[in-house]
């Protein structure tokens, strides 16, 4: 006996748009009978997982600072697969934006004006976009496989970071920590609502992408050439789109909105540089890009989940006591049931009696 | 033979195969409804029908690739059920495909056992090949590489692979749309020979000429269901397609040239390219023109250069020298694509999903694959938004006009069959009125009734004054539209021909190679 996935004849638009709900509901139910095998009341760590990390104010802040950069990240990854681009070096390009957009408030930090924190957005979104371009510029030219260089680049950026803190950027006045100068105010993210919570302007430039990507890719010209570069790339080259443009467009997008993240986070949430700047949002952004289902704005409420992951995370870790790496597990599950709902859309599943004989030909 | 002992019920229905109400439902489609075949002894039974009408399911469910929803088949009498390739290979039914599966890096005999058991030493095999060959008269060397043999060699290769299993049936899906007319004949000849031998052929085809020559009886099938049994030569081949299509086929008609014929607005001078892979076909020295008010064919075997030569003209691949390819006079050598449309040109590819039209895109969209370059103004707006609205409004234009059917308003290319995306593609192209038009197989896979409302339109642009390049495999096609027929051959091409002296004779030896006289022949002896 033998399972077959048997293409479906179409696809169910009911099911397409339930499925991330059907996912998350399955992970519930699994999270619910893991809780319960650790010993927990299953209702009560769910709530404690999923509801209490919301219930007030300041922490719905907290979860809008988790999820700015995710969103931010995962919109320009979406454009980058739609492409059918590899780009898994978000996180090199997340640091080196961080590090571009740093320059002014390190190194000239008596810089002050109301034209200071525009500058170094730009030149965070500059940063990342450049190092985006490397793995763009070498499969253009010499057809490398882009998922490899971008992802090896990741260490080389977070290595370069490390050295700066420790070495030519580190505060003379910091008592030999790694790490740099405080910015000075004109250099700081502005808080939303500085009452409430530390919610930062990250998360408005995060809605603003995801609202625009969602434009670009459904309503212009060079979204569909994304699409159709994606999707059918011999089409593609019928209608006189060039292959390497779109993967340069591809990755400079991402890299920029990568790069903005990093300069977000270190000027809003850290406030300065330091060794690591960032719980690896570059590639749980990749999850959050699948389960928006690569989708800008199904991106923002897939951000908002894999951000209240991490908290819930944080949550059962110190009421009740269990490893930090159920966050982990949490998201792995997302992950898996989002993938297999999606496949189950696409195909059904047939058992097969054992024929016997090794049938197969190719017809 | 062995099989007269166990035929028990066979032996008085005399059926070597028989369906009884085979059904096979895909969603809500009924690709086979209650289809009844009866398949006797030694007999070249036809199956006629238009693309989607079936066929193609039922052969599958008859080799065991597909399993029938309900209804039954019996084998010499006796109910069978055939649940895999191999299963069907054991009762004695072997199938030579449309489309080859073969490895061309690989021998003749390599191939061969690839589908044979292990067991067999490739001497042996290599042997019985060689037997086989004389026997039935289908020379082969079974030590060839098959990249390097012709379409109907490869076919021969399929055919002396599928007799090794000494198969009673032999199903053959459409095996002459890529021989020529000096190889089918030989391929009848050795159908005749197996027929002799008292084997059973099912024939697929919808050419209706070849059918009512050498079939001894039909089966004729119209939107998964049997519409009628009969003898195809007591038929004539206008008959057979009204029980094909269900009602009155048009064949195009050539209208006389109103304007005449006038300036060149296609030319070809020395077009070369090299070869992109090992196996495919190097362009040697191309020139022709095609003239306002003219059609010019471009006959050959599939695979002699015709899909280098599309992408040449279409600028999908550039050339080394401007002045290789001119569009109305203008050098286009080194111009992309969208340059050369922007310049009046319009291209159809052979292949529909993939290269003509984005599979998963709606019609609407797949508007916009190849009219965003040259309507710019009319479907793109400020800072590159669609403007959707016109995009609708000329998709929906075009499905009127081309009588597109469809079953939802802007369905995806995917869910159209290949006539009506064929007539979309085609229309898409002609709602811009184009100076030149180049198309790969206009009516590959498509119906009758859809291929001559092609071929009409394909004329009738020519008459308004246009330049219309047409490049097919079907010689009955081209005859029908051409007013020249030109002939590709290992990437070489012929002279024109113009149609008043075209005979399938003289094309078809060109089409083999066979005839001195190749336009670079003689231009190198001159």
């Amino acid at each position: 006996m033998r399972l077959e996935l048997v293409k479906r004849p179409g696809r169910s638009k009911l099911f397409s748009a339930l499925s991330p709900f059907i996912a998350f509901a399955l992970t519930l139910i699994a999270g619910a009978i893991m809780f319960s095998l650790l010993g927990k009341s299953p209702l009560a760590a769910l709530h404690v997982y999923f509801i209490e990390p919301v219930t007030q104010l300041w922490q719905i802040h907290e979860l809008a600072i988790k999820a700015a950069p995710l969103i931010l990240i995962a919109v320009g990854l979406a454009v980058c697969y739609r492409a059918n681009v590899w780009n898994i070096g978000a996180e090199g390009q997340f640091v080196i934006g961080a590090i571009l957009g740093s320059v002014l408030p390190v190194v000239f930090p008596d810089t002050q004006g109301a034209w200071v924190l525009p500058l170094m957005l730009v030149m965070g979104m500059i940063g990342g976009a450049a190092y985006a371009a490397v793995p763009a510029f070498l499969k253009a030219r010499f057809n490398t496989n882009e998922i490899l260089t971008s992802l090896m680049l990741v260490y080389v950026a977070q290595l370069f970071l490390d050295w700066l803190v420790r070495g030519p950027w580190r505060d003379p006045k910091g008592f030999n920590f790694p790490q740099t100068v405080q910015f000075s105010p004109s250099a700081t993210l502005a808080e939303l609502l500085p009452m409430q919570g530390r919610a930062n302007l990250g998360i408005v430039f995060a809605l603003v992408a995801a609202v625009l990507v969602w434009v670009l890719i459904s309503k212009t010209l060079k979204g569909f050439e994304v699409r159709v570069m994606g999707s059918s790339p011999r089409a593609g080259h019928f209608a006189g789109f060039r292959l390497n443009r779109t993967v340069f467009f591809a990755f400079l997008l991402s890299g920029a909105l990568a790069g903005l993240a990093g300069i977000c986070e270190v000027s809003g949430a850290i406030g300065q540089l330091q060794p690591s700047i960032s719980p690896g949002y570059g590639f749980t952004a990749i999850v959050v890009a699948f389960l928006g289902r690569l989708n800008p704005l199904g991106i923002v409420a897939a951000g908002l989940v894999l951000a209240l992951t991490y908290l819930g995370g944080e949550s059962v870790q110190t009421a009740l006591g269990v490893s930090d790496k159920v966050a982990r597990v949490f998201q792995g599950m997302l992950l898996f049931f989002v993938l297999g709902c999606d496949t189950l859309i696409n195909y059904h599943i047939r058992v097969v009696a054992s024929p016997g004989g090794d049938g197969a030909e190719a017809s | 033979m062995g099989n007269c002992v166990q035929q028990g019920t066979g032996a008085a229905s005399g059926y070597l195969l028989e369906t009884r109400g085979l059904t096979k439902i895909f969603g809500t489609l009924k690709a086979c409804d209650h289809v009844d075949l009866k398949i006797r002894k030694g007999e070249i039974h036809s199956l006629l029908g238009e693309n989607g009408a079936g066929k193609s399911t039922l052969v599958k469910m008859l080799f065991g690739s597909l399993e029938p929803y309900s209804g039954e088949i019996l084998w010499n009498g006796q109910a069978v059920r055939i649940t895999n390739p191999s299963a069907a290979k054991k009762l004695g039914i072997g199938m030579v495909f449309q489309h080859f599966s073969l490895f061309d890096a690989l021998t003749a005999a390599e191939n061969i056992a690839l589908s044979l058991d292990r067991t067999t030493p490739i001497g042996t095999i290599a042997a019985k090949a060689r037997d086989l060959s004389t026997t039935y008269g289908l020379p082969l060397d079974p030590g060839a590489l098959v990249g390097d043999l012709s379409v109907g060699e490869r076919q021969r290769i399929e055919i002396i692979r599928c007799l090794l299993q000494t198969p009673d049936l032999i199903i053959l899906d459409e095996p002459t749309s890529v021989l020529t007319p000096q190889e089918a004949d030989r391929l009848f000849e050795t159908l005749e020979r197996l027929r002799a031998e008292g084997k059973s052929i099912l024939y697929i085809s919808h050419r209706l000429e070849e059918v009512k020559r050498i079939c001894d009886s039909a089966t004729v099938m119209r939107h998964g269901k049997v519409v009628d049994h009969c003898d195809p030569r007591q038929e004539t081949a206008a008959s057979l397609a009204r029980m094909m299509v269900g009602t009155e086929v048009k064949t195009a008609e050539r209208t006389p040239h109103a304007a005449g014929i006038g300036a060149e607005l296609l030319g070809v001078h020395g077009l070369t390219r090299k070869p992109a892979g090992p196996f495919s076909m190097p362009l040697k020295n191309i020139r022709l023109s095609v003239r306002s008010g003219e059609v010019l064919g471009i006959a050959g075997v599939a695979g002699n250069g015709q899909g280098e030569f599309f992408e040449a003209l279409s600028g999908e691949v550039l050339q080394d020298k401007a002045d290789m390819v001119r569009i109305g006079g203008t050098p286009v050598g080194r111009m992309d694509i969208s340059a050369r449309r922007r310049l009046g040109a319009a291209f159809v590819p052979e292949e529909r999903l993939g290269h003509g039209a984005a599979p998963r895109m709606r019609l609407s969209e797949n508007l916009l694959l190849s009219r965003h370059a040259t309507d710019h103004k009319t479907f793109v707006g400020p800072a590159g938004l669609v403007r959707s609205g016109a995009v609708q409004a000329t998709t929906q234009r075009i499905v009127a006009d081309m009588d597109v059917r469809k079953s939802a308003p802007d369905p995806e290319a995917a869910a159209l069959s290949g006539g009506n995306l064929q007539k979309f593609i085609i229309g898409r192209e002609l709602d811009r009125k184009p100076d030149v038009m180049i198309v790969n197989q206009p009516t590959w896979g498509v119906d009758a009734g859809a291929a001559a409302r092609i071929r009409q339109a394909l004329i009738e642009l020519a008459r308004q004054g246009s330049a219309v390049l047409v490049i097919s495999q079907d010689l009955d096609e081209l005859f029908e539209i051409s007013d020249a027929i030109a002939v590709i051959h290992n990437g070489e091409l012929s002279e024109p021909i113009p149609i008043a002296e075209a005979t399938f004779e003289r094309i078809g030896l060109l089409m083999g190679g066979a005839e001195p006289g190749h336009a670079a022949a003689q231009r190198e002896n001159a």
